[in-house]
């Protein structure tokens, strides 16, 4: 994100990580998940599915945000994102 | 509460007795919409019901309540609907949803003159092929002819337990005369009533298949909804779950299992009198109120030495070809007795294969036909 | 570190999976089809309204959004076009303790089903009606609706439609329904929250759910799916809109929100109070 200033807190606010799964065979490359996950981190595959679709896959994993917009905006399915754990 | 079997004789007309007869056959769901001449089916039951622990809606159309008294069936209720031809055929395509997802409920038509609009307000028979075919596709329904209130209030409860026995809708094809009239009806004890219901599922929920065949008709046991089966009922060709499958096989074997539980249980199902026919040279075939004609004519008939008899059909669907058959191996000839012109008359001479003559006694409706029309066409045909 | 997981030794398990009839997914809706939304948004709001699932009843009719019934694993009907509600209406009456829910389309509950529609809102039958409102009747291949736009085109007014849409809302409103809310596939977490809280609400719920067809209206109309979601994302949100001034125009901007939420006797009540001996 590109911050006009810097927030004071910015160092402090634990920022949610997730970890996203996506099942390949049932994508259908509508693109939803793509165009409209916040952190921009995911893209369309170069493989094919079994029914020949490009299915997403997460080209920046390590932003992954937790929001789950991927998951509710997906009309198939085929995604889903859960906690990562802040282990790391 | 006020009790479902009203014991005693009472004197009503033949739909009050159908309102009653469902009661005791444990219907407590209606969903019906006013049209003569079922109007008083309705209206009796509407305020029978919420006696009895029941529900009655009037729905916005006969579609709707043909759709109402299907879901209501799927909830697990005995229910019920009562119309007339223009109504009957509002409800085809929902009878024929009925027939593929093999759901119990009965269907009254208290017949009037049509077609259209017809004659509101007098009878005629002339909607039983309509019973049979009338909705889009193959299938096998089954179909009751009463010809009294004592007579409908017994055939009701019939109508149930077979539709309930069978999984299917059963409809009851009684007319404006018989509707309309008032005689004794005697109403026995509760426990004198023999009442079947649907089988019902034990055992596993998951994986529960509720169109999958069991003993001893063939025919799966169906959950309620809410039961927990987690079910899928589709109008859709479907498989033994109930999941639409698009293909030549499964409309193959679901048809096959649609027809064959009738055609394998005739036996459970058809239901005819016979009077007089042991040394009969003319059969009289008749069914409804057309049945009192009938037996009329039989009898003045053999004052006059004409041996004729008469076979009364009470399922006039499955159609009793069997007996037909082997009676034009001992009769002379048929009549058909029926207020339309010419419907199960063609099924009589279908299955008496042509080999001997078939007469039909009939006109479009308005009024009983009288046994002097009988005798004259006894007289003269043979 | 965290990581995409594909296709490891154990497949991953959607969420939703154990409401689904997973032997039937992938499902037949199209690439970048709304019902598909709409009812994994549905699916959502059922887990989370609290209720107990074997209660849960999904009846739908024919169209795309129709199919949606045989894909949930809850006891569900598949009936006739433009008859889920009365078919609904059946089984509400018959175990009161049911809770149903009619998803189903726009050509499915508006045009044919038009009748029943009012009826059901008039007796605030306790139902929830979701309208998958895909501006033209998706499944046979295109036509034109009583929800399509003026002018638009379809396969049967390939020069544009010559009729004026229904405003679904305020029919609605008008028959008496007594929770009111249109969202978009886009809009998906307020749109869960709706069906929640008609899940939970006495009456007759009525949510519409605007969803792009891409391939059909989509198509005639020039309107990619992303395209369609572009213009769902100019919608203003005002709740408690009068639904009088909720007619959909994509040019100012279609009206999105919770337009009526009030408490009135239900059809059972009033049954139960005017007719059944005490």
């Amino acid at each position: 994100m590109n911050f006009w200033r810097v927030p004071f807190d910015a160092n402090d606010i634990e920022v949610s990580r997730g970890i996203v799964y996506i099942l390949d065979d049932r994508c259908k490359g509508c693109g939803y998940c793509i165009e409209y996950c916040p952190k921009q981190m995911l893209e369309f595959s170069p493989k094919f599915n079994k029914k020949g679709y490009h299915p997403p896959v997460a080209k920046n994993p390590d932003d992954c945000v937790n929001c789950h917009y991927c998951e509710i905006i997906c009309p198939e399915f085929a995604i889903y994102s859960v906690e990562a754990k802040p282990s790391e | 509460m006020k009790p479902a079997v009203l014991t005693g004789a009472h004197y009503i007309t033949g739909d009050e007795a159908c309102a009653e007869g469902a009661l005791a056959a444990g219907c407590r769901f209606f969903g019906g919409y006013p049209i003569t001449p079922a109007t008083e089916v309705a209206e009796r039951i509407s305020e029978r019901l919420p006696e009895v622990g029941g529900t009655f809606i009037q729905m916005e159309d006969e579609i709707a309540a043909m759709a109402s008294i299907l879901g209501a069936s799927c909830a697990g209720v005995k229910s019920m609907t009562a119309t007339s031809g223009p109504g009957f055929s509002l409800m085809m395509e929902n009878i024929g949803l009925g027939i593929v997802t093999e759901t119990p409920c009965v269907v009254v038509n208290v017949q009037r003159a049509g077609p259209s609009t017809g004659l509101p307000t007098m009878g005629a028979q002339a909607d039983m092929m309509q019973a049979k075919w009338g909705s889009h596709g193959d299938y096998e329904i089954i179909a009751l002819a009463p010809s009294s209130p004592q007579d409908i209030f017994y055939q009701t409860i019939t109508a149930f337990n077979l539709s309930e026995t069978f999984r299917l809708p059963v409809l009851i094809m009684t007319d404006e005369i018989v509707g309309h009239m008032s005689e004794k009806v005697i109403i026995p004890d509760a426990k004198d009533i023999h009442i079947v219901s649907r089988a019902t599922p034990k055992g596993r929920k998951d994986n529960f298949k509720p169109f999958k065949p069991a003993p001893p008709y063939g025919i799966a046991p169906m959950p309620a909804a809410g039961d927990g089966y987690k079910v899928h009922f589709t109008g859709l060709t479907h498989d033994e779950k109930g999941y639409p499958v698009m293909t030549v096989e499964a409309q193959a074997i679901m048809m096959d299992h649609l027809m064959n539980k009738i055609r394998n249980n005739l036996d459970k199902i058809i239901m005819t009198e016979r009077y007089r026919l042991d040394d009969a040279d003319i059969a009289i075939v008749s069914y409804g109120v057309s049945t009192r004609t009938s037996l009329a004519a039989v009898d003045e008939a053999r004052k006059m030495g004409i041996k004729v008899g008469l076979l009364r059909l009470i399922t006039v669907w499955p159609f009793p070809e069997d007996q037909v058959r082997q009676l034009a191996n001992q009769v002379k000839g048929f009549v058909t007795v029926e207020l339309n012109l010419g419907q199960i008359h063609y099924e009589v001479q279908r299955c008496a294969g042509y080999k001997v003559p078939s007469y039909l006694v009939g006109h479009p409706g308005g009024s009983v036909i009288s046994p002097d029309e009988v005798i004259k066409v006894l007289k003269e045909a043979f | 570190m965290p990581e995409t997981s594909r296709k490891t030794s154990k497949s991953p398990v959607h969420p939703l999976d154990d409401l689904l009839r997973t032997d039937r997914i992938p499902h037949i809706w199209c690439s970048g089809c709304g019902t598909g939304t709409a009812f994994s948004s549905t699916l959502t709001a059922i887990k989370g309204s609290g209720l107990e699932l074997d209660n849960v009843v999904m009846v739908s009719g024919i169209g795309c959004s129709g199919r949606a019934a045989g894909y949930v694993k809850l006891d569900s009907y598949h009936t006739t076009h433009g008859r889920a509600i009365p078919f609904a209406t059946g089984m509400k009456l018959a175990n009161p303790k049911l809770n149903v829910i009619v998803f189903s389309g726009d050509g499915d509950l508006f045009a044919i089903g038009g009748n029943h529609f009012i009826h059901a809102a008039r007796r605030n039958m306790d139902i929830t009606v979701i309208c998958v409102n895909n501006l033209n009747y998706g499944m046979t291949g295109g036509q034109v609706a009583a929800t399509t736009p003026f002018h638009a085109k379809t396969s049967t007014t390939t020069v544009g439609n010559p009729e004026a849409p229904f405003n679904l809302p305020l029919l609605a409103y008008a028959s008496g329904a007594t929770y009111i809310a249109r969202w978009t596939i886009l809009h998906t977490r307020d749109l869960t929250n709706s069906i929640i809280e008609a899940l939970n609400k006495k009456g007759f719920s009525f949510i519409e759910v605007l969803s792009p067809c891409p391939v059909n209206y989509g198509r005639r109309n020039k309107e990619k799916s992303l395209d369609t979601l572009k213009l769902y994302k100019k919608g203003i949100i005002k709740n408690n809109s009068n639904p009088a001034d909720t007619d959909i125009d994509f040019d100012k901007g279609i009206i999105l929100g919770k337009f009526v939420d009030i408490d009135k006797a239900t059809c059972i009540e009033n049954y139960d109070n005017t007719c059944r001996l005490i």
